[in-house]
């Protein structure tokens, strides 16, 4: 369990990265807290300087987009799942729960649409309403 | 149509198979590549694959040149692992510098005849590979990201892909592509997706002169640079010459950079952040030369008078010599659209489409690198990633029912600065920082004109981009005509 920062540090529609291996970024999308890796699966960007919508974050350097609850990507370039990661909300503090990384080495070779695993072990812990 | 031909195993190509087959065309569907490659990513190979990021961990790598040779190598002799790519891959020899060694590999393909149709799509049939030139390799971390697809969607367009064979002409009567050898695809419509190829200087092929377009151009080049310190002369300060120097750099090289024009970058940036980027260079440890032409290269006989001529020096058309044990040019790129032999189709500056990607004949559309659509053509990734939506929903409906009028969008990765660069930038806009400084080396730069914002460019500074960006797209999807602007960029 990590800290990351007081709640009232990351209001709506802002986000915030962790330097940790791989970094993390932490998402206050509309009141409800989201933790995925921060770096795009499809080339070197990271995705907590992306565009927030709803819970979707498109990234900033070639657009693709990923749904924060379940790290999977929404649109190409991107064709595999960022790790999500559970967040919780501990006496005013945003803590990030980080997922195991997978046994399996991550290859582009697997279909995008097996690589959920994370996402199933690891549905992020809304917090609504607890941002400013 | 019964069939649709997408010729170029590109980026482009590639998404208009996926368009393709999502907009519900479900026919025949063939796809031609050049390369014996699969549809691979060009943009890291200027960056992260030149550089060989995993190699880099061991940090002595220069100084350590056998090892430098054989893992750099390993990569090229180990097939891939699948079994439909490896029965029909004849594999030439990874020679060091190979795309240079003469001689090709016996071929695997069945020559001659038309390409028989049929009920059993998807497979995938090799032309003659050179000498260097294995396919793309999944299994080594530093070529798998690069590839573009992977088996479970090849399965899923359902293609006939043909690679490592050009397509030599177009027969619109005869509705059918030749392909150079000696085979033809009948076909109702048609996908140009060539892109294009990297501009050589004239003279002699030597040892040790490079270009950096495509993957096996990457291989043969960073062979080069793992042997060694080199003295390197990069030819040419546009993105590829600067990010191939920022790269050379960053490997421990001594790099100097060639540059005709009083900066680099003008055409594409202005002279005001063209400026900024001939700094990049000077802080990242290279020397740039700017204001002269190249007036040819010296070379000399390896090994004595019978071996290979090599390049030794870089000869400036001001009389100065620099000294080059790697010469790399970096002079743009000609479309390939030379195989369109009719003239009304295609020219030396692409494929003529209207602004919907359509040709002359509404059977056949082009998008990517070799399409000049609406007057313009755009040597961007994300327009190759773009148009094919158009470009497939007007094949289908067998004429132009939509413009392509996308925001165009750039990036560039160099000496640690990530550029990226969005709009239409009037030779009158004036420059404003809106955040940040050039001096800090993070700031976003407007171009404006007559108080509007026109252009952005962003050096490190993702977040504010990304909303002009859209602020932008949003202004010119309100324009009556998207393209009619375009054609008034540079």
């Amino acid at each position: 369990m990590i800290p990351v920062c007081r709640i009232e540090d990351l209001p709506a529609g802002e986000s915030v990265r962790l330097d940790t291996t791989p970094p993390v970024a932490v998402f206050n999308a509309d009141g409800a807290l989201y933790a995925v890796d921060d770096t795009c699966t499809h080339q070197d960007a990271s995705l907590s300087e992306g565009w927030l919508e709803g819970c979707l974050v498109e990234c900033p350097l070639h657009a693709a987009t990923f749904d924060l609850r379940t790290g999977e990507p929404m649109c190409l370039p991107a064709r595999r799942a960022v790790r999500t990661h559970r967040v919780s909300v501990v006496d005013g503090t945003v803590h990030v729960h980080l997922t195991e990384p997978t046994a399996v080495p991550v290859s582009v070779r697997t279909p995008a649409t097996t690589t959920a695993s994370a996402a199933v072990t690891s549905g992020p812990l809304a917090t609504k309403g607890s941002a400013a | 149509m019964k069939t649709v031909t997408v010729v170029g195993a590109s980026l482009a190509g590639l998404y208009a198979a996926r368009e393709l087959r999502a907009q519900g065309y479900d026919g025949r569907l063939v796809i031609i590549g050049a390369e014996p490659h699969f549809p691979y990513d060009r943009p890291p190979l200027s960056k992260d694959f030149l550089a060989n990021k995993d190699f880099l961990a061991n940090k002595d790598f220069l100084a350590n040149t056998d090892l430098a040779a054989d893992s750099d190598f390993s990569a090229n002799k180990d097939l891939a692992a699948n079994a439909d790519e490896a029965a029909a891959a004849p594999l030439g020899g990874a020679a060091p510098g190979g795309a240079n060694a003469g001689g090709a590999a016996p071929g695997g393909a069945t020559r001659g005849g038309a390409i028989p149709g049929g009920p059993t799509p998807g497979g995938v049939t090799r032309g003659r590979p050179l000498p260097g030139q294995a396919p793309l390799d999944e299994t080594t971390p530093d070529e798998a990201p690069l590839a573009l697809t992977d088996p479970d969607e090849i399965a899923e367009l359902a293609a006939d892909w043909l690679l490592g064979v050009h397509a030599t002409a177009l027969d619109p009567r005869g509705r059918a592509v030749h392909l150079d050898d000696g085979r033809t695809v009948v076909t109702d419509g048609v996908v140009v997706a060539t892109g294009a190829s990297a501009r050589r200087l004239p003279g002699p092929r030597l040892a040790g002169v490079h270009t950096l377009r495509t993957l096996d151009d990457a291989r043969a080049l960073r062979a080069e640079l793992t042997r060694g310190p080199r003295g390197v002369v990069v030819i040419g300060g546009g993105f590829i010459g600067a990010e191939t120097a920022s790269t050379c750099a960053a490997l421990g090289h001594d790099v100097t950079v060639v540059e005709a024009a009083p900066l680099p970058l003008i055409p594409q940036l202005g002279p005001e952040m063209a400026a900024f980027c001939a700094d990049l260079h000077r802080h990242g440890g290279v020397r740039l030369l700017t204001g002269t032409g190249v007036a040819g290269l010296r070379h000399a006989a390896v090994g004595g008078t019978t071996g290979p001529e090599r390049v030794t020096a870089v000869e400036l058309t001001d009389g100065r010599l620099l000294p080059a044990d790697v010469v790399v040019v970096g002079i743009g790129a000609t479309p390939n659209s030379g195989w369109l032999t009719d003239g009304a189709l295609a020219d030396r500056d692409g494929v003529r489409c209207d602004g919907g990607c359509v040709t002359s004949l509404p059977q056949v559309v082009a998008v990517g690198d070799v399409a000049r659509v609406g007057g313009v053509r755009a040597e961007h990734w994300t327009s190759a990633t773009e148009q094919p939506r158009v470009a497939v929903r007007n094949l289908l409906a067998a004429h132009t029912v939509e413009t392509f009028s996308a925001l165009p969008y750039f990036w560039s990765d160099q000496y640690g600065s990530r550029i990226q660069f969005a709009g239409h930038r009037p030779a009158d806009a004036t420059v404003r920082i809106a955040e940040g400084s050039p001096d800090s080396g993070s700031f976003l730069a407007l171009y404006e004109q007559a108080g509007q914002v026109r252009a952005a460019l962003a050096v490190n500074r993702p977040r504010p981009f990304m909303k002009v960006r859209r602020r932008l797209r949003a202004q010119r999807s309100a324009e009556p005509d998207g393209t009619r602007s375009a054609r008034a960029a540079p």
